[in-house]
């Protein structure tokens, strides 16, 4: 096995396309891999030396979080957590206090786990991903990166630099919640993640609801423009969101957890996700 | 060893000193199993099935024994078999024809894991190499995880040779059922008359892991003349030596113990895996081997403890008086036998004084890890069954849980229900302070609910050696044969120290290898405070007798005229006493005989059962299913702590472990008898958030029988939360469960079909 | 599979060591540099008992690849004392039994350090959760919760 360390990004897209390459941020989710033989890499990419990947930054249009930023760096950022603190929450979630000072958002989204703590969230914030390609760069949505468990979208040579997040606007609040059997330190059972504004009469203006762990990715509740905008935030509502979320499930049984209680828990999440979102925006 | 200390003035037992190992422990000076290395050194690895069940045909090794690097390839070839022959390992029996198989597999491999193969190399990776060249023929097997479907007739069948023991008369046909065990007396039939409510229920649990945090590891260095060195994470050094010296067939004195600083065991490290591998392979390469399991290995092929059913039936009078107990528990052993359902039986109903009981249990196999004690083996699973029945008695005739169990609390004179009548215990007492509690009255809220549950464990005395030296200058070596797995040096030396009156800083007490004592029983059974500690005091009195003689020697008078006061000699009952201090003795050693030493060899018996009494409050959030502990206090009976801080840290302990047991811990295997689970992400121990402060009551009746009056307290904490908790949900959500672990999804199935 | 040279500088002091790409961190501590202080209990990231300090954050080594630590601090428990005078947190849980068996304790005493180093006056949740991914299978927790609370208190107060 072979370690780099490029500083340039388009000598790590020229370097991920030899066979058997892989990039590495924090390593959490790699070595675990190549612990267990279940990768054996030919070349390992460091990306923690690249311009930016490390960074987060305020603009007027919006947040950079670079794609190798440790969990730790995001959820200590004051401004950043307070304007979305939903997203940041879910990123504090991954793992324990030392999984929190390697683990990335990039990695999070790239292994691709239908249960990735963050994924719900940043698919919620409408975040949208930078990807380095041989040929410079491009962008899309978050949520069209996770394809299916361990699959992601990317090309052969791609890898993420990094996130736009837009400014959260006006009376906006976003959450996650997850389902997992102890306090800490598990795979989510269920992960559903909220954000949403209110108009000036307090009824909801845009919202976006996406689950985890009840499909083989991502779940982005669709058809929520009839039945939520311009509504108000209604218990009536809030039902009509649980059925929807729970008939969006396809989950399966494992060690984790079984196909009912996966349903039945979305829905529940769905529930007080909602309300907790709710909550930060009528705050504003 | 009668002469008790209960009424002295105590200046250091019972007290909280440091402990003389404790810098080296937090400076990350100490070296545990995988801490150590020689020149020379090669790494050994273990070739492992990838089968529940199965025949192995052939095994070729040539390949991997070409391998540049490598230097030694075993299989069974280079074992011996052994013929059955049953010893002692902690409270459990193991079987030496079965021992020689589970390091080693023999005609099949009998659950995925079973070692097949050993490698040792000049590095990890030509180790992995290796062990790929390795091939297998395998013929599969139909296999079977549950006791119930492996008693069926039709069962897969682990061992051909298997015929029950204990049914008469003895089955004609060999089955998966090792064992019938029956305890108790008096007459059932008239007993269940007589009652006015009787409750049946079945149970079930999990096979749950120790779960200690360093994997088992060991260093082998076998020389060319046969002596062998193995440095080893061990309960027990001198029942490693006498195992591996057995399945190797070398003699005893030509392997050399030594135990590491040990990271956990709690029954598991009573038992040989990479041992006697990492002889073999020292001894067929001549140079040390390091063998370390990794966290998946520990999981996948150590022994957890078993999974059980258990049907439990009491019949009691509507004042909550139990007129007769009935209990049939079947335990997994595991791919041999072994379970500990001999004590889980015994346990049962052990709290209790019953008229008319019977307890009948079966040691089943199947085909998993071989199972291995885990603190208070089988007592958890049989007393969880009875306590939670209990708890549905008291409910359903409105009775005080703790009131019902004091109606019915064995006390000393009350006749067990394995047959020896008890002295004194503390069970009635445990309960008291249980009641008088402020938890027990603190006010609940919505979802919540509290649960109790009593816990009983015998514990055990055993073979035990220790030596004492008085060094030149009049400090202390003691010697102990007890690897100490939870601060046990410093009640020891504080024995010791309290004995010979002298300051605890004077001792430096030291675990020696299995050279320098006669033979000890292993670290377990919470044996060591009581049985080492009988021997620590055993060993100074002796050597007090010593010095008095030595006085008396230097002042030329007769020893009755010597007595021996705060770590003096001193002359009895003259105007101007003359006294000598230890110090002043120790110079003198040379003019009045030698060296000053001493030592005692024991069998030590007179071990007393340590009751427990614990109390738990949960919220089950009734759209998850999920339970929190809010709140918990541990009220077990001690005898004596002799450090309350260590004995303080096995009730929490024990808790935390029981608590893990009850809400999260269980092994989930595929259809292929796979495991799904060999890490610590999806084997739920408990977190430092899942868990509240254990508040802890140590109550004292003494032991009559130890010199402090101590009781083994190691064990009992891990019996009443089983019980305790499932008692607390199943108060929270008005449901009663049977089945554990109560993860979420259990507890919220039942609640949305109640 | 040639090694590549890392230099670093552990608890204080410039050490250089080769390393293997596939060698972690631990790895390298341990078998290479023979500080043994940090242990493996599961070579997962979950069990916390490899914890150091590196770069001034707190990480499990068996995540961290030997041939990342080139030109980065990192800190064991070995360098947590100043020669024989122990951390406080280190006497405090002497102190308070806060060990049964030790083999997590010196993953405990760095993510402790860590912890009272950003949070000065942390919660017994705050502990507890920052402690999360450190297992301890004796002690049940209580003692260490207990000493590392006394210990934020004792470095307020001084």
């Amino acid at each position: 096995m072979e370690y780099f360390a490029p500083t340039q990004a388009s000598e790590a897209t020229a370097l991920l396309k030899k066979e058997g390459a892989y990039v590495l941020a924090g390593g959490t989710d790699l070595l675990v891999k190549l612990k267990s033989r279940m990768l054996k890499p030919n070349v390992v990419i460091d990306l923690k030396a690249l311009p930016k990947i490390k960074a987060i930054e305020k603009t007027t249009s919006g947040w950079w979080i670079g794609a190798a930023t440790p969990c730790a760096e995001i959820t200590e950022h004051e401004e950043l957590t307070k304007e979305w603190p939903g997203v940041c929450e879910a990123l504090g979630l991954i793992g324990s206090t030392q999984i929190q000072g390697r683990a990335s958002l990039g990695g999070n989204l790239c292994n691709a786990s239908p249960a990735a703590d963050s994924v719900p969230a940043v698919i919620a914030a409408n975040t949208i991903c930078v990807i380095a390609t041989e040929n410079g760069e491009r962008e899309d949505l978050v949520e069209n990166i996770v394809l299916s468990p361990g699959v992601t979208s990317l090309k052969p040579g791609e890898f993420i630099l990094g996130f736009k997040l837009p400014r959260s606007q006006g009376r906006s609040g976003d959450s996650y919640l997850r389902l997992i059997p102890r306090t800490e330190m598990d795979i989510a059972v269920v992960g559903v993640g909220v954000s949403l504004s209110l108009d000036k009469a307090g009824n909801l203006e845009t919202i976006r609801v996406c689950l985890g762990a009840v499909a083989p990715r991502q779940v982005l509740l669709p058809d929520l423009q009839k039945t939520c905008i311009g509504k108000q935030p209604s218990e009536e509502l809030v039902q009509t969101l649980v059925e929807l979320a729970r008939k969006a499930c396809s989950p399966i049984n494992d060690k984790r957890g079984t196909v009912d209680y996966r349903t039945t828990v979305a829905g529940v999440l769905t529930k007080r996700a909602f309300k907790i979102a709710l909550e930060r925006a009528q705050a504003k | 060893m009668t002469q008790t200390n209960l009424q002295k003035d105590l200046k250091i037992v019972g007290t909280r000193p440091l402990r003389p190992d404790g810098a080296d422990k937090v400076t990350g000076r100490a070296l545990f199993g995988a801490d150590k290395s020689l020149p020379n050194m090669l790494v050994g690895r273990v070739l492992r099935s990838p089968h529940a069940h199965a025949k192995i045909i052939s095994i070729d090794t040539k390949a991997a024994e070409a391998l540049p690097g490598v230097k030694a390839v075993i299989t069974s070839k280079d074992f011996q078999d052994l013929p059955s022959e049953f010893v002692p390992a902690g409270e459990m029996m193991v079987n030496f024809k079965d021992m020689t198989r589970n390091i080693m597999a023999r005609e099949k491999v009998l659950y995925e894991g079973h070692t097949v193969a050993a490698v040792a190399a000049i590095n990890d990776a030509i180790a992995e190499e290796a062990m790929a060249l390795i091939k297998v023929e395998y013929e599969l097997l139909p296999h079977v995880m549950d006791v119930e479907e492996a008693e069926k007739p039709n069962a897969p069948l682990l061992h051909d040779d298997m015929i029950t023991i204990g049914v008469e008369p003895a089955p004609k046909k060999p089955s998966n059922v090792a064992k019938r065990v029956e305890f108790g007396f008096g007459d059932l039939d008239k007993g269940f008359k007589e009652a006015d409510l009787i409750i049946e229920k079945k149970f079930s649990t999990q096979p749950v892991h120790q779960g200690y945090i360093e994997p088992h590891a060991c260093l082998a260095s076998v020389s060319e003349d046969g002596q062998g060195e193995l440095w080893v994470t061990t309960q027990g050094p001198f029942v490693v030596r006498n195992f591996c010296s057995k399945i190797l067939g070398m003699s005893t004195s030509q392997i050399r113990v030594t135990a590491s600083e040990i990271g956990g065991g709690f029954g598991g490290k009573t038992v040989i895996y990479l041992e006697p591998l990492a002889l073999a392979l020292s001894r067929k390469a001549c140079r040390p081997v390091k063998m370390v399991m990794s966290r998946q290995e520990v999981l996948m092929a150590s022994g957890p403890t078993s999974g059980a059913k258990i049907w439990v039936k009491i019949g009691v009078k509507k004042d909550g008086r139990i007129t007769a107990g009935d209990a049939v528990l079947k335990f997994q052993a595991g791919a041999f036998q072994g379970s500990p359902i001999g004590p889980g039986a015994m346990c049962a109903f052990a709290p209790y004084e019953m008229t008319n009981v019977r307890v009948v249990g079966y040691d089943i196999v199947v085909n998993r890890p071989k199972v291995a004690a885990y603190r208070a083996p089988g007592g958890p699973i049989s007393e969880y069954a009875v306590e939670s029945v209990m708890d549905e008695i008291a409910q359903k005739l409105n009775l005080d849980p703790l009131e019902l169990r004091l109606k019915n609390a064995a006390k000393e004179g009350t006749q067990a229900p394995y047959g020896p009548k008890l002295g004194p215990i503390g069970m009635i007492e445990t309960l008291e302070a249980a009641k008088a509690h402020p938890h027990y009255s603190a006010p609940l809220g919505p979802n919540q609910g509290r649960g109790v549950a009593s816990g009983f464990w015998f514990n055990i005395g055993g073979e035990t050696c220790t030596s004492i030296n008085i060094n030149e200058d009049g400090t202390v070596g003691l010697t102990l044969g007890t690897p100490d797995i939870g601060g046990s040096r410093a009640s020891m030396a504080m024995m010791a120290a309290e004995e010979l009156g002298v300051p605890m800083s004077t001792i430096r007490p030291i675990i020696g290898d299995t050279s320098s004592l006669g033979f000890n029983f292993l670290t377990g059974g919470s044996r060591v405070t009581f049985s080492s500690g009988m021997a620590v005091v055993e060993s100074v009195r002796e050597i007090i007798v010593e010095l008095r003689k030595r006085a008396a020697q230097l002042w030329d008078v007769s020893i009755e005229k010597v007595e021996w006061v705060s770590g003096h000699a001193r002359l009895v009952g003259s105007e101007n006493p003359k006294s000598l201090s230890l110090r002043e003795l120790a110079e003198a050693a040379g003019k009045t005989g030698g060296p000053i030493v001493g030592g005692a060899s024991i069998n030590a018996t007179g071990a007393g059962p340590s009751l427990a009494t614990h109390i738990v409050d949960v919220e089950v959030d009734p759209e998850t299913g999920r339970t929190t502990v809010l709140r918990y206090t541990a009220i077990q009976d001690a005898g004596k702590a002799i450090h309350p801080s260590y004995v303080e840290g096995q009730m929490q302990g024990g808790a935390v472990q029981g608590i893990g047991w009850a809400l999260n811990e269980e092994y989930v295997y595929d259809d292929n008898g796979k495991l799904l689970n060999p890490g610590f992400l999806d084997y739920r121990v408990p977190v430092c958030s899942d868990v509240p402060m254990i508040d802890t009551v140590i109550v004292e009746v003494p032991n009559p029988k130890h010199p402090y009056g101590v009781r083994g307290v190691g064990e009992t904490p891990i019996v009443p939360p089983l019980a305790a908790v499932s008692n607390a949900v199943s108060r929270a959500t008005n449901i009663r469960f049977n089945e554990l672990p109560l993860s979420p999804p259990r507890v919220l199935a039942a609640i949305e079909s109640r | 599979m040639s090694k590549k040279h890392i230099s670093t500088v552990i608890n204080g002091d410039a050490m250089e060591f080769l390393a293997s790409p596939e060698q972690s961190l631990l790895d390298i501590l341990r078998d290479e540099l023979e500080l043994t202080g940090s242990k493996e209990g599961c070579g997962t990231g979950d069990c916390g008992a490899c914890s150091i300090m590196l770069d001034g954050r707190l990480v499990c080594s068996c995540l961290v690849l030997g041939v990342e630590a080139d030109g980065k601090n990192i800190d064991t428990i070995e360098g947590m004392g100043n020669g024989s005078d122990m951390h406080p947190l280190q006497k405090k849980f002497l102190e308070h039994a806060a060990l049964q068996c030790g083999i997590c304790t010196p993953g405990i005493l760095i993510a402790a350090k860590a912890l009272l180093e950003k949070k000065p006056d942390p919660t017994e949740e705050e502990v507890r959760y920052w402690l999360a991914g450190n297992l301890c299978r004796c002690t049940g927790y209580d003692k260490i919760v207990r000493a590392v609370l006394d210990t934020a208190a004792d470095m307020r107060a001084a």
